[in-house]
């Protein structure tokens, strides 16, 4: 054991900058967003700290701290981290302060904002560290609450209506999952703890019934077709900071369920099902590709485009192969870091055009070549181009898939070329031509990149690069956890 | 286990990662701080510097291989940089190798490569964006030289989307203009649908191999059986039919003209376009081993040949006549390479690389030329308003006219040996259509080049009377020198006769070649083909000369146009296939996208969503009212619900 609780200390950061932020003065703007930001960069040192101590040897559970809760019904503060929960956590505290450094702008209740996006940090990092099934139920719901107050306060003109959609849907799916998680207690022993469960020996016909309780609320995270209407419009409708929280973190959740919970809880079905799962990861990347191209709303095209890259990753899943999941949870990192960057800049531009319609934009390169640039840079990251982050994920995803499932992997492979059309095309109509001017609008508006943007966009950009040239430190690390995931459940079929 | 010792030949030596880095972060250096090397000529200086740095270290490699003993096999070579991708058994390093045909893509990638840059500082004097522009030249180079160094397919394939992606970056490089930024965008699709292919190829070879290193594939590669055997090299071949140009997938390349020349120049004449050529050299035994993909290689390298020749005839822009002639060159090169897999025969391997040289020469020759003819006529390329250009550029001039006797075949020109290496190893491994196909190619070569340096060079002055056309400034003339040079000498120097250096130098990898025994279909002595080849040229000379510049030739031009108008505006049009494929894949492609996208996602899922909603809720107003009543509902449903369940624990629990 640790003498210092690290894990705690990370998860809990940002809480605690959430508190300080109440008790500062109403008109403290500045120093509001100054807290915000150096509880968020405390979390995100604490976990440079995880990373430091964690042993990419051990396949297990890591800075495990349990300490009774409720004991008289088994639940326990179970926390710890192994190299899929490790990478998730730290994409967390990661995107976390680039968010809040986004959002510098925001005028609006800058208060309730920060403490908002705080509890939501705090709410995600518990749902990827918690080894206990009610704590994470805890962290799942509550950051639901956060969320929804984002998007239907902060949000654009239909927020409402995507606030209360992505409340619904969320919801549906968790109330399903909560009925399989009091079953789970019950036949299991009576314990929430999730190394107890591992391995309890639940009869197979039971697994089925619970897998699909689980899936019911990963399926609608992940977001899987057909429940993922829902993404779109939170996702366009949300502040930048919403965005990229959601589809860089959030929906990670759907498929860190399948790996943490779905699947070795209940090997005998992750096995029945996993064939499944490619297969509508498979309609996820053709499907979310297709309906990419030809979106009008950049910010949309930018959501839908999250369907089929998530598609990558349940392919990968669903393969149940140590090389093709291994590609999913990099592929998760890549594309909240791709992903987080592309909804950044769509931010940028919305703040200077005042619109995100694709049709009334045009050479917008020419105004702005540095913003161009980045633009490009992260969208060839996002079509899988060789030395960028997104083309390992793809690649290991696809090659790992072919073995046990050749035909998926090769209707896989034609989303790299649905990638490239729906994002060159856009860039081609956005960027290239003729600047067109909205309407009344001024030149000097156009500013290229400022400096605070720059400070923000510069590490994704480097770590984008910086995976795609070298991403054996996160590999050997995110390995020996899926491989003992995957043995777990190919073991548990002889 | 890591598997990082080198294979055969010996260590890699600490230089070779360098040839491809220097360009690298060459071009990182340049784009990142573009402002403010973009000043003056140092953008060109510093990307020239680099190039040429990157030649110096291949000439330290091909001396090294030079002066290597032992069995020509293992005069390589090879070993990894550093472990790039591991997990899951797939283990692949950033393997690089150099053996005589890695050599000599090396070579022409630095040597032209430098020669193109420094022409770039000239032509792009004036433009504002030199700094992007050189560093999109140097990333180039440093991804082409990733390309060729490659040792595994991974790495190749690497090598080949960034090519790619520096295509579509220099072909749209002046993105304002629509055009140039669609036609970027199209060669970088049409190249993605190539590379699916190739991905899947390289997911078999996994499947069927469990590594991508190159040595131990091709080592491995007769293991193989059953369909595979053809599926392999057919999905590899995919990819180079995308990136060499090849029919179906050529439509890119005309298009990409809109790119400065010295780019059409580098990457769309002497080096990314030939990586299809090369790629299938590589690979050649998984090509052997099936006689349908041989077939396939060769009989679309011969159609592609015939096909783009006849387009070429009909171009009156100068850069798309020669965009033509790129097409139906790689196509006799694919030809070579699928003539020498079909027969195993090491000549006809040989005759493609050595013609992916000797045309690297004077085709950049050309291309220079013709950017050197824009340069005067301040942008000009319509030949049609061109003519007597050789008294006023007089060194672009004869340089121009030494690489259309060179492309021509004019003994002793370098594209005589070459082409006529392809012909006549085509002709005597019996396969007299392809040959057929192929002359008939080379006939329309002559013409169209023939037609191309009259309208240009000779005859009367076509321009306006305000352009006063003047010589390039010598930066941009003494490349053209020196390729001159090397088009006229590289022929005799590299291939006299099929003992030459180049068909030697290749031996190790395609095989020693036997003089004796092959039959000649119909008798014809290799001395006959040769003289038939030159008459062909000869010919089409003569038929150009008799509509292009002799007395009589407009009106004959007007017979012919009147009597063909019909069939002259297909061909030109590039078979009308743009129009095609746009019918056949773009329309109907953005037709179900827009059904998904607008009628299913919105009406059928969401309408069925929403139409739950309101059900749900008591009336269709109440779902506005949801903001605040529904939402509050649910949280206090879900609460009472935890807390109904929680207590239930406890108490079940004591």
């Amino acid at each position: 054991m640790n003498s210092i609780p690290l894990l705690t200390l990370t998860l809990f950061a940002p809480l605690a900058g959430a508190a300080l932020i109440a008790f500062t003065p109403k008109d403290a703007g500045k120093a509001v967003r100054l807290i915000a930001f150096a509880a968020s960069l405390g979390s995100f040192v604490g976990s440079i700290g995880v990373l430091l101590i964690f042993d990419s040897a051990e396949a297990g559970f890591q800075l495990v701290e349990k300490v009774n809760w409720i004991p008289s019904s088994g639940a326990s503060y179970h926390v710890g981290v192994d190299g899929i929960s490790l990478w998730m956590i730290l994409l967390t505290t990661f995107l976390t302060p680039i968010s809040i450094l986004a959002s510098w702008n925001v005028a609006k209740k800058v208060k309730a904002f920060h403490i908002v996006i705080l509890i939501l940090e705090t709410g995600m990092l518990g749902v990827f560290m918690a080894l206990d099934l009610l704590l994470f139920y805890v962290f799942w719901e509550g950051m639901l609450i956060p969320m929804y107050f984002m998007i239907g306060i902060w949000g654009y003109e239909r927020r409402i209506y995507a606030a209360v959609k992505f409340f619904v849907y969320t919801l549906a799916g968790s109330l399903v999952m909560l009925v399989a998680i009091a079953v789970l207690y019950f036949i299991g022993g009576r314990t929430f703890d999730l190394t107890e469960l591992y391995g309890a020996g639940i009869p197979a016909g039971t697994q089925y019934w619970l897998f699909a309780g689980f899936f019911a609320s990963f399926a609608i995270k992940v977001p899987i077709f057909p429940f993922h209407t829902w993404l779109p419009d939170a996702h366009t409708e949300a502040p930048t900071a919403g965005s990229v929280l959601l589809a860089g973190v959030l929906l990670k959740m759907g498929t860190y369920g399948f790996l943490r919970f779905s699947i070795p809880l209940f090997p005998d079905a992750g096995i029945r099902f996993a064939p499944w799962l490619a297969v509508l990861g498979v309609i996820g990347i053709i499907y979310g590709g297709v309906v990419s191209i030809v979106q009008r709303d950049l910010k949309r095209l930018v959501a839908y485009s999250s369907v089929s890259h998530l598609g990558f990753v349940l392919l990968g899943i669903g393969a149940l192969t140590v090389m093709g999941t291994t590609g999913s949870v990099l592929q998760m990192v890549n594309h909240g870091l791709s992903t987080g960057a592309l909804f950044l800049l769509v931010g940028m531009l919305y703040e200077r055009a005042h619109t995100r319609k694709i049709a009334d934009l045009s050479g917008v390169n020419r105004m702005m070549p540095v913003f161009g640039g980045i633009f490009l840079f992260v969208a060839l990251s996002s079509l899988g181009l060789p030395g960028l982050n997104g083309f390992v994920g793809e690649f290991l995803i696809l090659n790992g898939a072919f073995g046990p499932i050749p035909l998926l992997s090769i209707i896989g492979a034609f989303g790299i070329l649905l990638s490239a059309i729906y994002l060159l095309w856009a860039y081609e109509r956005v960027f290239t031509g003729e600047e067109r001017l909205p309407e009344g609008d001024r030149r000097s508006i156009w500013r290229d990149v400022g400096r605070r943007e720059m400070a923000l966009l510069a590490p994704l950009l480097v770590a984008i690069l910086f995976i795609g040239i070298y991403p054996k430190p996160l590999l050997e690390r995110i390995e020996p956890s899926v491989q003992r995931v995957i043995e777990s459940v190919q073991g548990n079929r002889r | 286990m890591v598997r990082l010792a080198a294979q055969g030949g010996t260590e890699l030596p600490g230089y070779i990662p360098l040839i491809p880095f220097f360009p690298m972060a060459g071009a990182l250096l340049l784009l990142l701080f573009r402002r403010s090397i973009g000043r003056g000529r140092w953008a060109g200086i510093v990307a020239s510097s680099v190039i040429g740095s990157s030649f110096v270290l291949t000439l330290m490699a091909v001396g090294n291989l030079m002066t290597m003993t032992g069995a020509p096999e293992e005069r390589t070579l090879s070993g990894p940089a550093y472990e790039w991708i591991a997990a899951g058994g797939l283990n692949v390093a950033m393997t690089f190798k150099v053996d005589a045909l890695t050599a000599v893509m090396l070579l022409i990638v630095t040597g032209v490569g430098t020669l193109i840059h420094v022409y770039s500082i000239g032509y792009m004097e004036h433009d504002e964006r030199k700094a992007t522009y050189f560093g999109y030249l140097n990333l180039f180079a440093g991804s082409m030289l990733l390309l060729v160094l490659a040792n595994n397919f991974l790495v190749l394939y690497v090598g080949w989307e960034l090519v790619g992606l520096c295509s579509y970056l220099l072909i749209s490089f002046w993105y304002f203009k629509p055009e140039a930024a669609a036609a970027g965008k199209k060669a970088f699709l049409v190249n993605r649908i190539g590379d699916v292919g190739f991905l899947i190829g390289i997911l078999l070879i996994y499947a069927h191999f469990g590594t991508l290193d190159f040595d131990e594939v091709f080592a491995r590669a007769t293991e193989l059986q059953g369909a595979i055997v053809t599926a392999i090299p057919l999905l590899l071949f995919v990819g180079a039919v995308g990136k060499s140009a090849q029919v179906p997938l050529h439509v890119w390349l005309p298009d990409a003209m809109e790119g400065p020349t010295p780019v059409s120049a580098l990457i769309h004449a002497a080096t990314m376009v030939t990586a299809g050529v090369y790629m299938v050299a590589r690979t050649h035994v998984f090509f052997e081993a099936s006689h349908t993909a041989a077939l396939t290689v060769a009989t679309i390298g011969a159609v592609t040949a015939l096909f783009a020749a006849t387009v070429a005839c009909l171009q009156d822009d100068i850069k798309r006549v020669l965009a033509y002639s790129t097409i139906s060159q790689l196509g006799f090169m694919f030809l070579a390479v699928g003539v020498g897999a079909l027969s195993h025969s090491p000549v006809a391997y040989a005759a493609a690389i050595f013609h992916l040289v000797t045309h690297a020469f004077f085709k950049a020759l050309l291309f220079l030329g013709a950017g050197s003819v824009m340069h005067a006529l301040e942008g000009e390329t319509n030949m049609k308003k061109m003519g007597g250009l050789i008294k006023t550029l007089p060194r672009t001039g004869w340089t121009f006219i030494v690489g259309w006797l060179a492309i021509l075949g004019i003994p002793p020109l370098s594209g005589f040996f070459s082409k006529d290496a392809i012909l006549v190893s085509t002709y005597e491994e019996g396969w007299f259509l392809l040959w057929l196909i192929a002359s008939a190619a080379a006939l329309l070569t002559a013409f169209y080049m023939s037609r191309q340096v009259f309208l240009v060079f000779f005859g009367k002055s076509r321009s306006s009377e305000d352009v006063h056309p003047h010589e390039s400034p010598s930066i941009m003339t003494g490349p053209l020198v020196v390729l001159a040079g090397l088009a006229a000498i590289s022929g005799m120097w590299l291939g006299l006769t099929h003992a030459g250096p180049i068909f030697r130098l290749l031996e190790p990898l395609f095989g020693v070649h036997e003089e004796a025994g092959t039959e000649a279909f119909l008798g014809i002595p290799e001395a006959g083909l040769v003289m038939i080849a030159v008459a062909l040229s000869v010919l089409g000379m003569f038929l150009a000369w008799r509509l292009y510049l002799a007395r009589g030739g407009e009106e004959r031009r007007a017979a012919l146009q009147e009597r063909w108008s019909g069939l002259a505006s297909f061909v030109r049009s590039g078979y009308r296939l743009d129009a095609l494929y746009g019918a056949l894949f773009v329309w109907p492609g953005k037709t179900i996208a827009n059904v998904a996208a607008y009628a299913f996602d919105v009406r059928v899922i969401d309408g069925a969503v929403n139409g739950l909603a309101v059900s749900i809720g008591r009336s269709a107003e109440g779902v506005r009212r949801v903001q605040s009543g529904l939402v509050r509902r649910y949280v206090m449903a879900m609460l009472t619900g935890a807390v109904v369940l929680l207590a239930l624990f406890i108490a079940r629990a004591n």
